[in-house]
């Protein structure tokens, strides 16, 4: 760490790599001389050899460096070769974003070189000491909701790894919709066993009949509410829900039948067969809702393989039944084509593709018309008895009663599961520390439930050893600063509470925010939404991106070398500006990036900086929006798109051309798409002229 | 946490994947995380190149002997490009390898580690030695031997994933005589090299633009002459080839042939959204076979539509084979299932992850590694 009183910040150029042959490093120390009184400067034709990482730390040793720009490559490489034990480093990227994108030699790019390093530099100057969010208590037992079969998986995975686990279940008994089944399909999973070991585990204290009247606090600190016949307070670190599914409400498939007595659904056939004989004629109607944009537009799963297990034993319990199966398509994933295959071979189960035109109760059988099958245009079938084999729909997480601003439960997205919307991180949910498992997360069978609570488990551990090293536990894990609010100066408007898109925020009623840092996701969207600028990071605050901006040196309008600062968000369209570097493509060396750790903490004060710095324009660079997001923090392109349309009436009253200030979005692969914003853009704004305001 | 690689880089096939499905968002953007996890984590070290050699002990107190591959190109190595741009020699052809990379050679410009390696079965060793003369950092090591690396773990994660099922083995289908019938994982990288060096999709027989591509479900799944169980992603995958298409290559139009189209929920929208495409057309039915043709398309697709209740006989220019994803078997001595895959169960103390298990797709196998993780912390 850093110590506090004294300060001393040095610059390390490597000249490897085409750094050399592309830029004077003599001039650049110059410059950088002249722009920090008293700093150390070396330089090194190969800085991550041996020999060359021998001689910084010996350089650093000697100085008393405790902050130390690296003029060098990406800090996407060589990152462990320069981290230093008590330094504060930052890298200055002038292989990737310069020597290899802009022509060696020239004025220009020199020009670039010399602000990128003063830049960092005086970034580095505004940095504060950056003591870790470290709550006096962290609680270590998880709590798992649902006692269903991803429930009852969490809590015994859990407990096995050590920790301790609440499990809380409204019913009276744990196992959910899995333990009421007649019997499993395919895959055979000894639910009653389960049941009766996480009941008499000694890691695991099993809540029945009990629901939650609240939790409140953060991850490391949740204080659970309870109530069963008395009420308790139980303090956890982290929350896995698995709160499951319910069957679609057949209520709403009257096309299908459901008023008739000899039409039920799977669930209460499954009920019925284990009292009652199945009837001669047994006719199923899969996706009987699901697949359907007026039901459930998403598959649910789960039905052909349930369906075709039932049809199994209907012939069991009635060798003489006949079975009836209309399909659109049979989807037994995986090693359920066995089972598939086991249906077709038995020679009563009659399979056909088709759509139900009718279902219509005829008295003592059911009548029902399929058309677009493979046999004929319409066919008519008649049967004692119809299952609708129903689609899943996802409970509500709202009974976990989260004290937050946000919502009680987690954000329910495409469809209403509460999934995390990443392939890549599918317990990343919205909710730091409240992690999604099972049914309740996305259509899915027994045996992946079961799988689905222990990796959700893994999460919640995860999540409570983090905060207790005072780490964000994702996206950007293992990260130790957190954002700090100057509270003389907050007018309570409220702008961060609603833009954090984590709900990191409670407010009291009046409106001022009461920050929860171990909700926090590190994204500094608030950093941007603040109108005070009262909210920062050690390294990263509206005073050290300002120092950056200032840092610059703007030529005048007759020099025609017009400045464009460029805020590129960290997650992908910084390495996508590194690619473009790796694969040579040549942009503008009129360009000045700052990366930042969102596109949504980019604060307004920082464009007006940079148009009354002299800046010519502003380009955004950041993750894609809209449904398919690929921003990682959910919605911080999508807010620098509304505040955009704030800042191009801000230019208009400027008398400034709303062109100036430009906002794009790549993916990661997008390096070709990069230089060709970055050139289009430049030439654009030649056209608009010079930023009147230079030299005022 | 040590990782074993046996390639050279992290990340998989998936490294090389051009998008995933259903958001058709480019892998490299949650590798980055992860690597960029990897890089800042000191709790987790790799090796690439690496592969085990045995493992002793037990649950709690394994001892594992890996072999450690050398890339030729040491650590020093800061991928300043030298070597490969003096390098003479050139890796083979390969669909989705871009054209003329030579021996000395990186991923991509996303890879990890972001360090370049040496193809050793191209390089000339000495008898070259150009990339000796330019490399500037000590790096490039072209003697250098396999390194035995000795681990002491208390738990195994086999994670080895899939590999395709051998395309030729289905001979009606002509992978071997034709060309421009490719499997799924090579149009996946042939598309990825697309997006990539910014190139048009072009045939690898003539290098012409395909007009049609033909998607041919099931080739080896659901087959008992093959394999007989669902391989769960293609139906996936070949939608998303044909809406990558769609929206990508205006002049191409995409035909899928399936059995049974299956997407599992909100995959379903993938299917909708091909639906409503002029350019796509799905037919139910199995490709019987594939013969030679007259003209430029000339690969003629004998099908069963089942619906229409024809056969048909369509000339399309490019075929895509949907193939069924089987077990990548490098960890000899686990116990398997009838098809190959490991069970879950093992000695105690070696777990097996994600798709060497069985077939999944990414958003399941990150899913199941996470489980394992949490198994492996428990005694």
């Amino acid at each position: 760490m850093m110590s506090a009183e004294k300060k001393h910040m040095a610059l390390a150029i490597c000249t490897g790599c085409d750094i050399g042959n592309c830029i004077d490093a003599d001039k650049l120390t110059d410059a950088v001389r002249e722009a920090f009184d008293g700093i150390s400067c070396i330089s090194h034709k190969s800085l991550c050899s041996e020999a060359g990482l021998e001689e910084l730390r010996k350089f650093t040793r000697e100085k008393g460096v405790d902050r130390l720009g690296v003029a060098a490559c990406s800090p996407r490489v060589k990152t462990a070769e320069f981290s230093m034990d008590g330094i504060y480093v930052d890298r200055i990227n002038l292989r990737e974003q310069l020597a290899w994108v802009m022509e060696p030699g020239e004025e220009d790019t020199q020009m670039c070189a010399e602000d990128q390093t003063r830049m960092v530099l005086a970034k580095l100057d505004t940095i504060k000491e950056n003591t870790p969010y470290l709550p006096e208590q962290v609680y270590s037992d998880v709590l798992v909701v649902g006692g269903g079969i991803a429930g009852v998986s969490a809590a015994l995975e859990g407990a096995a790894a050590g920790y301790r686990v609440h499990l809380v279940e409204k019913s009276d008994r744990l196992g959910g919709y899995a333990g009421r089944i007649y019997k499993t399909p395919y895959n055979e999973i000894d639910l009653s066993a389960r049941t009766s070991e996480v009941m008499s585990h000694p890691g695991v204290e099993v809540h029945l009949e009990t629901s939650i009247e609240s939790i409140s606090g953060e991850p490391g600190n949740f204080f659970v509410a309870i109530r069963n016949s008395d009420s308790a307070t139980l303090k956890v670190g982290s929350v896995v829900t698995a709160t499951g599914w319910k069957p679609y409400d057949p209520d709403k498939l009257s096309a299908l039948g459901y008023a008739s007595p000899r039409v039920k659904t799977l669930e209460e056939f499954e009920q019925s067969v284990q009292v009652e004989q199945p009837p001669d004629r047994v006719l199923f109607v899969l996706c009987a809702g699901s697949r359907d944009e007026n039901h459930l537009s998403y598959c649910s799963s789960y039905c052909c393989g349930a369906a075709l297990k039932q049809a199994l034993y209907i012939r069991e319990k009635n060798p003489g039944a006949e079975v009836y199966i209309v399909y659109r398509d049979i989807r037994t994933a995986g090693f359920q084509e066995e089972f598939y295959k086991l249906v077709q071979a038995d020679d009563a189960i009659f399979m056909t593709k088709g759509v139900i035109k009718s279902v219509s109760d005829l008295g003592n059988e059911v009548e029902v018309v399929v058309g677009e099958s493979l046999l004929d245009e319409q066919i008519t079938l008649v049967a004692d008895l119809v299952v609708l084999a129903t689609g899943m729909v996802p409970n509500t997480t709202s009974d976990l009663k989260l004290q937050y601003r946000l919502g009680e439960g987690l954000p329910e997205l495409e469809y209403e599961f509460s999934d995390s919307h990443f392939i890549c991180f599918p317990y990343e949910t919205r909710r730091t520390g409240v992690y999604a498992a099972g049914t309740v997360r996305a259509p899915m069978d027994m045996e992946m439930s079961q799988e689905d609570g222990a990796g959700a488990m893994m999460k919640a551990i995860q999540c409570i050893e983090c905060v207790k090293r005072g780490e964000a536990v994702h996206p950007r894990a293992g990260d130790m600063s957190y954002p700090e609010l100057y509270m003389e100066r907050c007018t309570d408007c409220k702008r961060c509470t609603e833009e954090c898109p984590f709900g990191s925020y409670d407010e009291t009623d009046k409106g001022t925010p009461l920050p929860n840092p171990a909700r926090c996701r590190r994204c500094g969207i608030c950093v941007g939404s603040c109108p005070e600028r009262i909210i920062s990071f050690s390294d990263f605050s509206i005073n050290s991106v300002s120092a950056m901006i200032k840092a610059v040196h703007v030529p005048d309008e007759f020099k025609e070398k017009p400045r464009v600062l460029v805020f590129v968000c960290e997650n992908d369209a910084y390495p996508a500006l590194d690619a473009a570097g790796v694969h040579r493509l040549r942009y503008s060396p009129f360009v000045r990036i700052i990366p930042v750790r969102c596109l949504g903490s980019v604060n307004k004060v920082w464009i007006s900086d940079a148009l009354s710095h002299g800046y010519d324009g502003i380009l955004q660079i950041g993750c894609k929006p809209g449904d398919d997001y690929q921003c990682h923090f959910i919605h911080g392109s999508e807010l620098t798109e509304q505040r955009g349309e704030n800042l191009q009436e801000t230019l208009e009253t400027m008398m400034l051309e709303p062109e100036r200030i430009q906002t794009r979005f790549v993916e990661i692969t997008d390096h070709h798409e990069i230089q060709e914003i970055i050139n289009d853009y430049v030439e654009e704004l030649e056209l608009i002229g010079p930023n009147p305001f230079k030299d005022m | 946490m040590v990782l074993i690689e046996r390639l050279n880089y992290l990340g998989g096939n998936v490294s090389r994947f051009n998008n995933y499905f259903p958001k058709l968002c480019p892998p490299a953007c949650g590798l980055e995380i992860n690597y960029s996890r990897i890089r800042s984590n000191p709790r987790i070290s790799y090796h690439t190149g690496a592969s085990v050699e045995s493992i002793c002990g037990s649950d709690g107190d394994f001892r594992v002997k890996i072999s450690v591959e050398p890339r030729l190109i040491n650590n020093n190595c800061t991928s300043c490009g030298l070597c490969a741009e003096v390098c003479p020699e050139e890796r083979p052809q390969k669909l989705g390898r871009k054209a003329g990379e030579k021996a000395a050679y990186i991923n991509n410009g996303l890879a990890f580690p972001m360090k370049y390696c040496i193809d050793p079965l191209v390089c000339k060793r000495e008898a070259c030695g150009k990339c000796l003369e330019v490399c500037d950092y000590d790096a490039i090591q072209l003697n250098a031997s396999p390194a035995e690396v000795e681990l002491q773990v208390g738990k195994i994660i086999v994670a080895t994933g899939w590999i395709l099922y051998d395309a030729a083995r289905i001979e009606n289908y002509r992978y071997q005589e034709e060309p421009d019938v490719v499997t799924n994982l090579e149009f996946e990288r042939m598309l990825a090299a697309c997006t990539r060096e910014k190139t048009k999709l072009t045939r690898p027989s003539d290098g012409k633009t395909p007009r049609r591509i033909a998607f041919v479900q099931c080739a080896g799944s659901r087959d008992v002459n093959h394999l007989p169980y669902c391989s769960a992603v293609c139906c996936s995958t070949s939608l998303k080839h044909a809406l990558t298409l769609e929206s990508e290559y205006p002049d191409i139009h995409a035909e899928i042939f399936y059995i049974d189209m299956r997407l599992s929920g909100r995959n379903e929208k993938l299917l909708k959204q091909a639906e409503g495409k002029e350019r796509i057309a799905l037919t139910k039915g199995k490709v019987g076979r594939i013969v030679q043709g007259e003209g430029e398309a000339n690969l003629v697709l004998e099908v069963e539509d089942i619906s229409k209740g024809f056969r048909r006989e369509d000339a399309f220019d490019m075929v895509v084979l949907a193939m069924g994803l089987t077990p990548n078997h490098v960890a000899a001595g686990l116990k398997v299932n009838k098809y190959g895959f490991y069970l879950p169960e093992q000695r105690a103390g070696i777990i097996p992850a994600a798709s060497c298990k069985r077939p999944m797709d990414v958003s399941s196998a990150v899913k199941d590694a996470t489980a394992c993780a949490l198994k492996a912390m428990q005694r």
